[in-house]
């Protein structure tokens, strides 16, 4: 049987600064080494401050993966020379010496499938080495910290996974899980990184690291699933390793270095004190906590009525759900929650695409209760949506200046049945003799006005003029 | 110009005027330029001080706020960072460091308006007890310049104690403040673990370590700590001391208290002088209405080998980040794969820090931690419960501050186990995170002794009054140089 465990190393992207000091936690908008102090870059004599801000948000990602959490937490320092890492040491949390981890023991479901979470530690990212140079001799190796100290949260698994699949699934899950928490933002550049251990019946266990995004995580144990099963369908052991994943090449490569052989020894950092979280601060934290997704889901259901996949897609994803939570009414909702995904999510389908879009909101509430009230039709609402996500212009300039708005005036929509009647008289009788095929008069109208006929008054007036 | 005045003194004669801060560190500096060739306290001295002095007795002419330093010339040990001075640790690998930012109790010194005259000697990194293991050579203890001023902190006794500065601040790991106190007889104080914050002083064991003044008297410690104490957001291991005053009450005397002797502190291999000493301060507390009775502390005898194991396991990892690729001294790294420069690099280090480093690899290893660091770490507790338990019984704590007399340059150098045992004495008050104090006490062969205080954790105040109380009892003569 295939196993499959993850390390999953998670930015918490949205906090204002770095885990130790007050250099920002968004490093991507800075010039190289220009996000830096005296804390991340390790000086003598500085010394760690921690972000308690960061401890909140690491707990939040614990009590909502369902992990026990310990009354007091420790750091430790991992001690290991690299030049990404300013002070040769890395802080970051273990459970050796008792459970001090941010988050112990955890599961969360991923369709019928229950995936059990190790523990989750609260840590900091090192630095990043850029290479210049083309061969091994004029190769250099430059250091930029501006990444230093950005706070990492890592969630180890057990080898709970069966298939590439569930992999994806539960990212997915997890993707949506730290974006609802508001926490971090999955989507940005080596915000989430991983390692991942595979193995498959009578195989030894294989750690493949290094694998910088979630969609290459799929990819990265698809690819080793695949060698490990050519190697054992011709009798070749698979070996206990360690392999790097290429991203340019998409495989996994075995990795020369003596990672594993490494000993860290790790010992209690000392310049920062245990953390007291006890059930009393939990307890606030967890009335912080945005609501979960599945209680999201629930309350769309049970409260609106809105059909279960409908409420699974809306309630699952940040953007639609807080655009949907400020939009809707007791009235509008199901008719906002059928715009959201009927026909914008098909609009902004790219993260780009989202990032560019003027929509709001009130243009949301508007378009749902226009076509609510008559105002405008489902098909004109379509393209008043269009107009909305690219100008961002207020809903009845667009009825207006794309001419969008229903057909309402009694005499003139009067004037186009009349010329439906007398250019239809089969159609009129057949009506007059069986009333269900009215609908057939109702669409000429609707082609004369393209498609901007009140449809409530067009019925009424047609059923008058048949007698 | 006196230049022996106490640092209280010093403020009360600036303040009215009868001296300039100007004159008196201009002074000042002359006297380091006259005795600081046979001493070698001083790494670098602050070519503005003059400048700086000027400008504070124009504050006081022109009746304008002036700090509570009224700019008292005070050196700083070279571990400690100030703003744009270079701080060497008096090391080679940062032998070209220059300092981006003031530690905490330097910005506190300069809001009162201290003057720093220069930075001064330690044994590398902090490592050592007699200030030998100085990449910069040696200090000489003033009393008799053949002779060790202990360590680490010997440049910051030796400063005071031969009048190149009114005051000065040390840190203390192990002893590191006490002792050179001890051996050229200045008080020489370690708070509280956590009361002075430690942002900007070089780490070498982080999680016992504390700054501390070394002054002429108990009371100047105690100004020096008022400024210098308290809550920083730049140190989490710091304790809110709720501003406490330790100069206001500081005479209120010993009456009643009850003084613990360390049984283990006073046994095998004490030198006489040193034991009568102790036995002459306990007769002296006693008369001023202490109870003094003898009581054990079992884990003393474990105390330097669990103080070794911890602090060069600390200082394995402190010690790491100098790899020279952000900053040190000048060596080019072309050609070099990152680990072979940062082998070659560390190179540079000196012997006894290497020793450090290398037992700082092994003890807390994976092989290896269950036999060394964890134990040590065991004793460390064992230790603390068994102080606290003392502290049940006993107000304060007593025993000498070193055990044996100051001994010759290049005496004990090449015996590092037993130049260790130096420590037993003080190491306890680090491992437990006691306040301890070193207060002149007598003179033996022209050359001094310090008996050593402890207290429990945040009883400063009541450990300087009794340090207070003791340094009353004694006058002592004046260092011959
Ligand atoms: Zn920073």
């Amino acid at each position: 049987m295939t196993k499959i465990g993850l390390e999953i190393h998670c930015q918490l992207t949205n906090l204002e600064s770095k885990l130790f000091c007050s250099c920002k936690a968004n490093y991507r908008e800075f010039g190289i080494n220009e996000n830096i102090c005296p804390i991340c870059v390790g000086l003598p004599g500085s010394l760690p401050r921690l972000n308690q801000e960061a401890v909140k948000k690491a707990t939040m990602i614990a009590i909502a993966l369902n992990c026990s959490t310990p009354e007091k937490i420790a750091f430790f320092r991992k001690n290991y020379f690299y030049p990404d890492l300013p002070k040769n040491f890395q802080i970051t949390q273990l459970n050796i010496y008792g459970d001090t981890s941010i988050g112990g023991a955890g599961s969360i479901m991923v369709g019928d499938k229950k995936i059990n979470i190790t523990r989750i530690q609260l840590e900091e990212d090192p630095g990043r080495l850029i290479y210049e140079g083309s061969s091994s001799k004029n190769l250099i190796t430059l250091a930029d910290y501006n990444r230093a100290g950005t706070p990492l949260v890592e969630i180890v698994t057990e080898p709970d996974f069966e298939s590439p699949k569930q992999v994806r699934d539960f990212l997915n899950i997890l993707s949506d899980l730290l974006e609802n928490l508001g926490v971090s933002d999955p989507g940005l550049e080596g915000a989430m990184r991983a390692d991942a251990n595979v193995s498959i019946e009578g195989g030894k266990k294989v750690e493949i690291k290094n694998i910088g995004s979630f969609h290459d995580l799929e990819k990265a144990t698809h690819f080793e699933i695949t060698r490990q099963e050519s190697l054992h369908s011709r009798d070749i052991e698979i070996i206990q390793e360690t392999r790097h994943w290429d991203d340019q090449r998409k495989i996994t490569i075995s990795s020369r270095s003596k990672e594993e052989d490494l000993d860290y020894r790790y010992f209690l950092e000392g310049d920062i004190p245990w953390v007291t979280i006890d059930s009393e601060i939990k307890e606030k934290l967890k009335s912080e906590m945005p609501e979960s997704i599945s209680s999201k889901k629930e309350r769309y259901v049970s409260k609106y009525n809105i059909p279960g996949q409908v409420a699974d897609v809306l309630s699952s994803d940040k953007f639609y759900s807080d655009l949907f939570e400020e939009s809707h009414t007791e009235s509008n909702a199901k008719e906002v929650a059928n715009i959201i995904t009927t026909d914008l999510m098909g609009l902004v389908d790219t993260r780009e695409k989202r990032e560019e879009s003027k929509i709001t909101a009130t243009h949301l509430k508007d378009l749902a209760d226009s076509i609510q009230s008559g105002k405008i039709s489902r098909n004109s609402a379509k393209n008043a949506l269009h107009e909305i996500v690219k100008t961002g212009k207020g809903l009845s300039q667009i009825i207006l200046e794309l001419d969008l708005g229903n057909v309402s005036d009694e005499s003139e929509l009067l004037g186009i049945i009349q010329k439906v009647i007398s250019e239809e008289p089969q159609a009129v009788e057949q009506a007059k003799s069986n009333p269900q095929t009215i609908n057939y008069l109702v669409g000429k109208v609707m082609q004369k006005t393209k498609g901007k006929a009140d449809p409530t008054l067009t019925l009424d007036l047609l059923k008058k003029q048949l007698g | 110009m006196n230049l022996k005045i106490p640092a209280l003194e010093f403020v009360q004669e600036v303040k009215n005027g009868n001296i300039s801060a100007e004159d008196f560190v201009a002074k000042t500096l002359e006297r380091i330029q006259s005795v600081d060739d046979k001493l070698h306290a001083f790494l670098s001295v602050n070519e503005k001080a003059i400048d700086q002095a000027r400008v504070i007795d124009k504050k006081v002419k022109s009746g304008d706020k002036v700090g509570a330093c009224f700019g008292m010339p005070i050196s700083i040990k070279d571990n400690i960072c100030i703003k744009d001075s270079k701080t060497t640790c008096a090391s080679k690998m940062l032998e070209n460091f220059v300092a981006p930012y003031d530690a905490t109790v330097i910005t506190k010194l300069k809001e009162e308006d201290a003057i720093f005259v220069g930075k001064v000697n330690l044994d590398e990194f902090a490592m050592g007890l007699t200030t030998e293991f100085s990449a910069f050579g040696p200090s000489k203890n003033p009393w008799n310049t053949e002779y060790v001023p202990g360590g680490s902190s010997g440049g910051s006794a030796v400063s005071v104690s031969a009048f190149e500065c009114v005051a000065s601040l040390g840190s203390d790991t192990g002893g590191s403040v006490r002792n050179p106190a001890s051996f050229c007889s200045t008080v020489g104080y370690k708070p509280t673990y956590g009361l002075i914050s430690r942002y900007g002083l070089i780490s070498y064991a982080n999680s016992i370590e504390q700054i501390g003044p070394l002054t002429r008297t108990v009371k100047d410690a105690a100004f020096i700590l008022n400024i210098i104490s308290g809550l920083d957001p730049n140190d989490n291991t710091t304790v809110d001391n709720k501003n406490e005053d330790y100069l206001s009450e500081i005479d209120s005397g010993i009456e009643g208290k009850k003084i613990g002797i360390i049984k283990e502190m006073i046994g095998d291999g004490i030198d006489p002088a040193v034991l009568s000493a102790t036995k002459d301060a306990i007769s002296k507390l006693e008369s001023l209405g202490a109870i003094c009775e003898e009581v054990s502390l079992d884990m003393v005898k474990y105390s330097v080998a669990a103080y070794y194991t911890i602090t060069a396991t600390e200082a394995g990892s402190n010690l790491a980040r100098y790899d020279n690729l952000r900053y040190g001294y000048d060596f080019p790294v072309e050609g070099y794969e990152f680990n072979s420069y940062i082998s070659k690099a560390r190179e540079n280090f000196g012997p006894e820090v290497i020793r450090r480093m290398i037992i700082g690899g092994f003890v807390p290893s994976a092989g290896h931690a269950g036999k060394y660091f964890l134990k040590a770490m065991k004793v460390k507790s064992k230790l603390t419960r068994e102080i606290n338990e003392a502290f049940k019984k006993f107000d304060l704590l007593i025993a000498p501050t070193v055990p044996i007399m100051p001994f010759k340059i290049g005496e004990k150098i090449d015996d590092p186990v037993s130049l260790f045992l130096v420590d037993i004495n003080t190491v306890t008050a680090n491992l437990t995170g006691k306040p301890a104090i070193s207060v002149p006490f007598a003179i033996s062969n022209g050359l001094p002794i310090g008996i050593q205080l402890l207290a429990d954790s945040m009883q400063d105040k009541l450990l300087l009054q009794a340090a207070y109380a003791l340094e009353q009892t004694v006058t002592l003569p004046e260092v011959p140089i």
